[in-house]
């Protein structure tokens, strides 16, 4: 169990663009998975190959457990990296892949077999030995790149979008494994992912990039009750935003006067931020307003209502149920739970300090 | 490179006009490679052999017996060839291979004035090179010893050795290294176990090269030998005019080796593995 460290954290590849990882504090639990997530050259790979020695930092330190590794080369730090296009050697066949890293560790040969063994039932895939990579199949694949991976016991094990390159159907069965080894063994885990789905449902802990920098760390439920951002609200999608002024607990819109207890605002401009489930049609009282119905679908599970309140609209996700109650044209009244309010800084240009914790 | 495609089974009537295809093409290859090499084996057992006779009209062991005798120095030329063929092979793989790597994996200022340069011992004839290089390999004592005409064979060799191994390691993915490393694997432990295996078949197929263009110069052993180094080629020129039946004789040995290595490597040279892709595919 190691905890990881990156402090001020720096990749500069080239002096005339911006760096691709720019002073990133990051405390990655001991034991838990944590994904990096972030739209595609945020700076997560790169983070990750510094992390496994890979890469040379520009700036800035990763401990584990405390102390700097940054002199450590990769094949001494513990740190196994499995990379996304998984990169079985071609000319080996499966049972020397994966006893790979202890032949390198001069383990005698009766060990790694059985090893190997025990590794290919832990990956369901036993008998697999002697068969050359390219006759498995991408997700048999990428299930023995992550028993090579860890039959070397590593400190740390870092999955570069371990679930991309796989179809619907494999992509949940190697989240479940995932989890369950991860769990199992209690290796401190960190994955790349480009997927806020697939982060939020595997991680402990989700670490948002945005070109390079850290917008939030927070358990996964954060990033949907309470983002920092517009801009994180809006990568999580699905959100309505309605601009507005806050003071002393309520957030004074162009549609009314809202009761707002949570925002990360003290008092100014501001932006309510309400998700489609948090919306309540047809109950009036405190924090209503009046709102027509413009559309709704019915998807079975839930069923989705487009509102106009003034000159704004909004979306409603609401129990299927619902959608016989109210008709296309209806005036009916829109409640806004101020629990589930969450009031934000109003642009994206200043953006308010990472929250950590 | 390519190789056809294998035939499927279950399409009979188009199985066999392809095979039969396939089989004219075999031969009418077998034709044209090796039955220039007929005659000169006939050369080397005749006697006596003129114009119109389709064969000899006599037959002899002479030529034979020359060839093996200690004073045509045959077997000494042979093992000089050899020797040198050998030592420009090492040379080359030892400066190509890392000169091939830099090349292909990775960008650099001025690296397409590089990629010409190499080319330019290809493309300028060899004579007009070495006619410069002759003095400088005379200054420094090169002229007239095995080491001056290995060091002057690889001027036609090193940049095909350089170029084969560019192409396989621009097909090469690095990170197959940075796996292994981060697997525990060293530096030279990740060039053995992993860089190695992969990039081998082109290192054979440039050897391979190499070994042959070294094996059959005359123009540079000439020149840079001074008469001094006799290889083959050498001897072989001495005699194809004087004595066609031992020049014959010559030219079957001169030969073998050719057709040996090209035997021993021909399962790296077909297109099937991966590494060569990228010669494979020119």
């Amino acid at each position: 169990m190691t905890q990881v460290t990156l402090s001020g954290l720096t990749k500069i590849f080239d002096q005339k663009s911006p760096p691709a990882v720019d002073n990133l504090d990051l405390e990655i639990e001991s034991g838990k998975l944590t994904a990096l997530l972030g739209p595609s050259g945020c700076g997560k790979t790169t983070t990750m190959k510094m992390i496994a020695g890979l890469l040379r930092p520009t700036a800035g330190d990763i401990l584990f457990d405390g102390d700097s590794i940054l002199s450590i080369k990769p094949e001494e730090r513990g740190a196994v990296m499995v990379f996304q296009n998984y990169l079985l050697f071609p000319y080996m066949n499966i049972a020397d892949n994966i006893g790979f890293g202890l032949k390198m560790r001069k383990v005698n040969k009766k060990e790694i077999r059985s090893r190997v063994q025990d590794m290919l039932d832990l990956v369901q895939l036993p008998g697999f030995e002697d068969r050359k990579p390219n006759q498995l199949s991408g997700g048999q694949q990428q299930r023995i790149a992550l028993a090579r991976a860890l039959i070397v016991q590593p400190n740390v094990l870092l999955l570069d979008e371990p679930l991309s390159n796989l179809d619907a159907h494999l992509r949940d069965e190697m989240r479940v494994l995932i989890r369950r080894i991860q769990t199992e063994m209690g290796i401190t885990t960190v994955f790349v992912t480009h997927d806020q789905e697939e982060a939020v449902v595997l991680a402990d802990k989700v670490a948002l990039l945005f070109d390079g920098r850290l917008q939030q760390f927070d358990a996964p439920d954060s990033f949907y009750d309470t983002p920092n951002t517009v801009d994180i609200a809006t990568f999580f999608g699905g959100t309505n935003f309605i601009p507005g002024y806050y003071l002393d607990g309520t957030i004074t819109t162009d549609i009314g006067v809202f009761d707002a207890p949570n925002s990360l605002v003290p008092e100014g401009d501001a932006v309510l931020s309400i998700r489609p489930e948090a919306v309540d049609l047809g109950e009036g009282g405190e924090n209503s307003v009046s709102g027509t119905v413009l559309s709704h679908v019915y998807a079975g599970r839930y069923a989705r209502f487009q509102i106009r309140i003034g000159d704004i609209e909004i979306e409603a996700v609401t129990e299927p149920g619902q959608v016989k109650l109210f008709a296309d044209g209806d005036n009916i009244p829109v409640k806004f739970d101020p629990d589930k309010i969450w009031v934000l800084g109003p642009n994206t240009a200043e953006q308010p300090a990472a929250t950590t914790g | 490179m390519t190789t056809a495609p294998a035939p499927l089974p279950g399409i009979a009537p188009r199985t066999i006009g392809r095979t039969t295809l396939r089989w004219a093409g075999i031969m009418g290859l077998l034709a044209f490679l090796v039955a220039p090499m007929v005659p000169l084996f006939i050369w080397s057992i005749s006697f006596r052999w003129f114009y119109p006779d389709i064969l000899p009209s006599e037959y002899s062991a002479r030529a034979w017996e020359q060839v093996i005798s200690p004073t045509n120095n045959v077997i000494g030329a042979t093992g000089q060839t050899t020797l040198i063929a050998l030592l420009c092979t090492v040379l080359s793989v030892l400066l190509g291979v890392p000169a091939g790597r830099a090349l292909g994996l990775h960008n650099f200022k001025g690296k397409r004035i590089v990629e010409v340069l190499i080319l330019a011992p290809i493309i300028v004839p060899g004579l007009a090179v070495v006619l410069g290089i002759d003095t400088m390999f005379i200054r420094y004592g090169l002229s007239g010893n095995i080491l001056g005409v290995t060091l002057v064979h690889l001027v036609p060799t090193l940049p095909y050795m350089t170029l084969v191994m560019s192409g396989v390691y621009a097909n090469y993915d690095v990170d197959y290294e940075l796996q292994a490393r981060s697997l525990g694997a060293g530096r030279w432990a990740t060039q053995r176990y992993v860089t190695l295996p992969a990039v081998f078949p082109g290192v054979v197929v440039g050897a391979l090269f190499t070994f042959l263009i070294s094996w059959s110069q005359y123009v540079l052993t000439l020149l840079i030998g001074d008469g001094q180094v006799e290889t083959l080629p050498i001897l072989l020129f001495n005699f194809a005019r004087s004595e066609p039946a031992i020049a014959g004789a010559l030219s079957v040995v001169f030969i073998l080796p050719g057709i040996l290595v090209l035997l021993l490597s021909s399962k790296y040279l077909s297109g099937d593995s991966a590494a060569v892709g990228g010669i494979g595919n020119i």
